[in-house]
């Protein structure tokens, strides 16, 4: 029953190409459209490591000029974060934030280039999942000596190894000797979660080493620094015993306990720092995990919020349109349902009959809705293009085809159920008066 | 406006389609003037000038590295070697480009007071050839002279109590008061000594366009010799392409210690830091164009199935005497009508969604014209869309009422 009743739609649709093919044309676009712009939501504003979603933690701390209402600030200052490490009690906690330096390749067919780097703790690489092609990360003995020790991007791995294992191999780094001793694999979570604060849609560093190398070795620091007071003094030192924030502290704790034992301990912590006339604000620290982080930080842009708002609407104006044009159609053939149903059809067949009818043209429409979509997509990447976000990830999957194609199906009948109605109800007597 | 009556009661048979225009009218009436007004806006950000003379500069930036590398000697000597270029007009080094949406700003205030209110201002630390190399326009005050430029390392203090601000950021410290009056003012910016304010620009916007402080900036004349410099070039008119390449090769080769990077047009830095507004806009006209297209599509269609319905009461009416310059204004009216009701219902929905985006997007409001200019113009699509179908029905042959009846 099922294909012949198909069979039916696609005579019923050669038997009005214009009108059928307008409606395909209306679901397409306003599927398309819609799907072009819920992805970009999907994926910008979606958490990328939803599995640690209630075990990884942004540790926010409130300093700040009483008399200024901002709120906390979004990084740490070089003392807080310290106390924090040093008392380490989180189940697994990372210090982190950018630098750059240069890099003095040891084939001399190579130049010296700038890279960007990525100070961490040995926690960092087990916390956010991040997957090694060749060798480890550091244990907490590297972070704790000092030891000079890197790991490297595959991209990096690729420019300076020709992709090959380079573990063991000394990289010269701003004037120092580093031990490779691990190369990521292919890591680029969109957003990039673990550093929202310094560009949400980046592409993720070349090189990692222990945080405190950035200290000891006064790496050239990258990324955003914010102070609140000026520094008192001059040289890294003043600037180290600064209110400056630059350095993004992040914990995984295992369970509510720990989360609320966690606060408990950094509220602790600012009290006795109240003491000593540091933290003049009233108490507000903030322990929020990735998905809430990315909401403070708002860091589903603007543009793509009010893009979704105007995608809707012009989904709902093609799905106005498709009705009235079902509607035209089904009433356009009354006199063939006046016939069917004189030679003894039910209602409820009829119906199924025009459900599927509908269900065709959303279906067709689906389909080239997702071509639609795939070329917005593209036409996007290229409008945006490759040298100031990643862009990658800006395609359709095979789950965002399927869920575009059953929209594109369900959106089509729900649009149908008038028309479909009325052809249900036609009266047979009076079209088969006029044949 | 003839015969409403008979077409309004005539609509009234058909209201499914009276509310469908009247939906998909008014939908695309909010979708198109607030994506319109969005357009506008962000042109209106883009159109706006830095103050510099953007056509023909350009920047490089050369890091050093190694022990052997000397910051004061070689931004000297890079100096010397570009401002005596043939082409170049005159070359200057800063921390920060503007509109390049990288630069550092501090709080600057009125008295020595850290938790006093400040306004934050963006800052380029640069020598004395700053403002005519930017090609800036002095209205008050001077220049700096070389004696006021402190060459600085890291980690050595500042000095220097001169500074030349924006106007803008003289406007705002100093409101009611002519520029002139300014200068000499001290001024405070915390971690330095206070600040005399020597000369007033009429425009400099700062590194961050998206920004709503963009416009308060200032001059600081002390230019870092530390690891990393950015020269900021501007050239004779048609040469820059020219000496990018040139200057690009001439700094590798000079100097074994330091690698150069980062060599951009300000105009490539102007798309590069306006480019998701470009996008936006895009996008938008994109989305308009569709949505007209398919509200078209919606009208024709509707009008179509309306009078293939009608066509035996139009033939009637033909026989009957009407003109077919009656039977089209019968349709080009009911068009009107359907049309009226949906951008009214449309101007509700324009504005309501102009709230909404007012609100919680940061915009400013739209002005009042926009709704009317925007209802004018969809009743103008509206009897364009239908005159098709409407001259159709009026070539109806008055002996269609007498056939197959």
């Amino acid at each position: 029953m099922l294909f012949y009743y198909l069979r039916l739609s696609a005579l019923s649709y050669r038997r009005n190409p214009i009108l059928s093919t307008l409606m395909v044309l209306a679901v397409a676009i306003g599927i398309g459209a819609y799907m072009v712009i819920f992805t970009l939501n999907f994926v910008m504003g979606g958490n990328p490591i939803p599995h640690k979603g209630d075990q990884l933690f942004h540790v926010q701390m409130d300093i700040g000029n009483p008399n200024e209402s901002f709120n906390p600030p979004d990084q740490l200052t070089y003392i807080d974060s310290m106390a924090l490490m040093n008392d380490g009690r989180a189940f697994r906690q990372t210090v982190s934030s950018k630098f750059g330096g240069i890099i003095e390749p040891d084939n001399p067919e190579l130049r010296p280039f700038a890279a960007s780097g990525r100070g961490a703790s040995a926690d960092f690489f087990a916390m956010f999942d991040v997957p090694f092609l060749y060798g480890t990360a550091w244990d907490s003995s590297a972070d704790e000596d000092l030891q000079q020790v890197v790991v490297l991007s595959r991209e990096l791995n690729e420019r300076l190894y020709g992709g090959t294992d380079s573990t063991g191999q000394t990289l010269r780094l701003e004037g120092n000797s580093f031990q490779i001793i691990g190369v990521i694999d292919n890591w680029n979570p969109v957003p990039k979660y673990y550093d929202v604060n310094n560009g949400p849609f980046d592409t993720g560093e070349e090189i990692y080493l222990p945080w405190n190398l950035i200290v000891s070795l006064e790496l050239p620091r990258g990324g955003n620094t914010s102070c609140y007071k000026a520094v008192d003094g001059v040289g890294f030192q003043s600037f180290l015993n600064s209110e400056c924030v630059w350095i993004q502290y992040w914990v995984e704790l295992q369970d509510a306990d720990q989360e609320s034992d966690y606060l408990t301990f950094i509220n602790n912590y600012a009290a006795e720092q109240k003491q000593l006339g540091r933290f003049e604000k009233p108490l507000n620290n903030n322990l929020l995990d990735v998905e809430e982080w990315l909401v403070e930080q708002e860091v589903l842009p603007d543009e793509t919020r009010i893009l979704s708002a105007l995608a809707t609407m012009l989904l709902a104006v093609c799905l106005l349109n498709t009705i009235g044009l079902l509607l035209s159609k089904f009433l356009s053939k009354s006199a063939e349902i006046g016939v069917r149903q004189a030679l003894g059809a039910h209602k409820g067949s009829l119906f199924i009959q025009h459900v599927i009818e509908a269900g065709f043209i959303g279906l067709i429409g689906g389909l080239f809705g997702a071509v639609l979509a795939s070329f917005g997509l593209e036409g996007i990447k290229i409008l945006l293009g490759d040298d100031l976000m990643q862009t990658s990830w800006i395609q359709l999957d095979l789950n965002l085809v399927g869920i575009t194609i059953v929209l594109a199906v369900a959106c089509t009948i729900l649009a149908g159920l008038y028309p479909i109605w009325r052809a249900c109800h036609v009266n047979p007597a009076i079209h088969l008066k006029t044949q | 406006m003839i015969e409403a009556g008979p077409i309004l009661r005539a609509m009234t048979r058909n209201k499914l389609g009276v509310i469908l225009i009247t939906l998909q009218i008014a939908f695309t009436m909010t979708v198109v003037i607030n994506a319109i007004f969005i357009i506008n806006e962000r042109s209106s950000l883009m159109a706006r000038p830095s103050g510099l003379d953007e056509a023909n500069m350009f920047y490089i930036s050369s890091v050093g590295f190694g022990d052997d590398y000397n910051g004061p000697v070689t931004v000297a000597d890079d100096l010397a070697m570009l401002r005596q270029l043939p082409g170049v007009e005159n070359a200057t080094v800063t921390n920060a480009i503007p509109v390049s949406g990288s630069g550092s700003n501090s709080g600057v205030r009125l008295s020595d007071d850290e938790s006093a209110a400040a306004a934050f201002a963006a800052y380029y630390r640069v020598d004395e050839q700053a403002i005519d190399t930017m090609d800036l326009d002095l209205i008050a005050g001077r220049n700096f002279n070389t004696g006021d430029i402190q060459w600085r390392e890291p980690g050595q203090d500042l000095l220097r109590q001169e500074l030349v601000i924006s106007r803008a950021l003289g406007e705002r410290l100093f409101p009611d008061r002519p520029l002139n009056d300014v200068l000499g003012e001290t001024i405070y910016i915390a971690g330095l000594q206070p600040q005399t304010v020597i000369g007033v620009v009429n425009q400099l916007q700062g590194p961050w366009p998206t920004n709503s402080m963009v416009e308060l900036s200032m001059l600081q004349p002390m230019p870092s010799v530390g690891g990393r410099s950015t020269y900021l070039i501007r050239t004779e008119p048609g040469e820059r392409d020219r000496l990018m390449a040139e200057v690009e090769e001439m700094l590798v080769s000079t100097n074994e210690n330091r690698i150069v990077r980062g060599l951009m047009s300000l105009e490539q830095t102007r798309e590069e830091s306006y480019r998701i507004d470009s996008a936006m806009s895009t996008v938008l006209w994109v989305v308009i164009s569709t949505l007209i297209f398919i509200t078209c599509m919606g009208i024709v269609g509707l009008a179509v199935f309306g009078i293939n319905r009608r066509r035996k009461q139009i033939g009637t009416r033909r026989a009957l005497g009407a003109t077919r310059s009656e039977i089209l204004s019968y349709f080009m009216t009911e068009n009107f009508l359907v049309t009226a009701i949906g951008v009214f219902l449309g101007a509700v929905l324009t504005i309501g969604f102009s709230i909404v985006l007012t609100s919680s997007f940061n915009m400013p409001t739209m002005a009042w014209y926009y709704t009317p200019i925007g209802m004018l113009a969809l009743i103008v699509i509206g009897q364009i869309a239908v005159l098709g179908p409407s001259s159709g029905a009026a070539r109806t042959e008055p002996a269609i009422a007498t056939r197959s009846v």
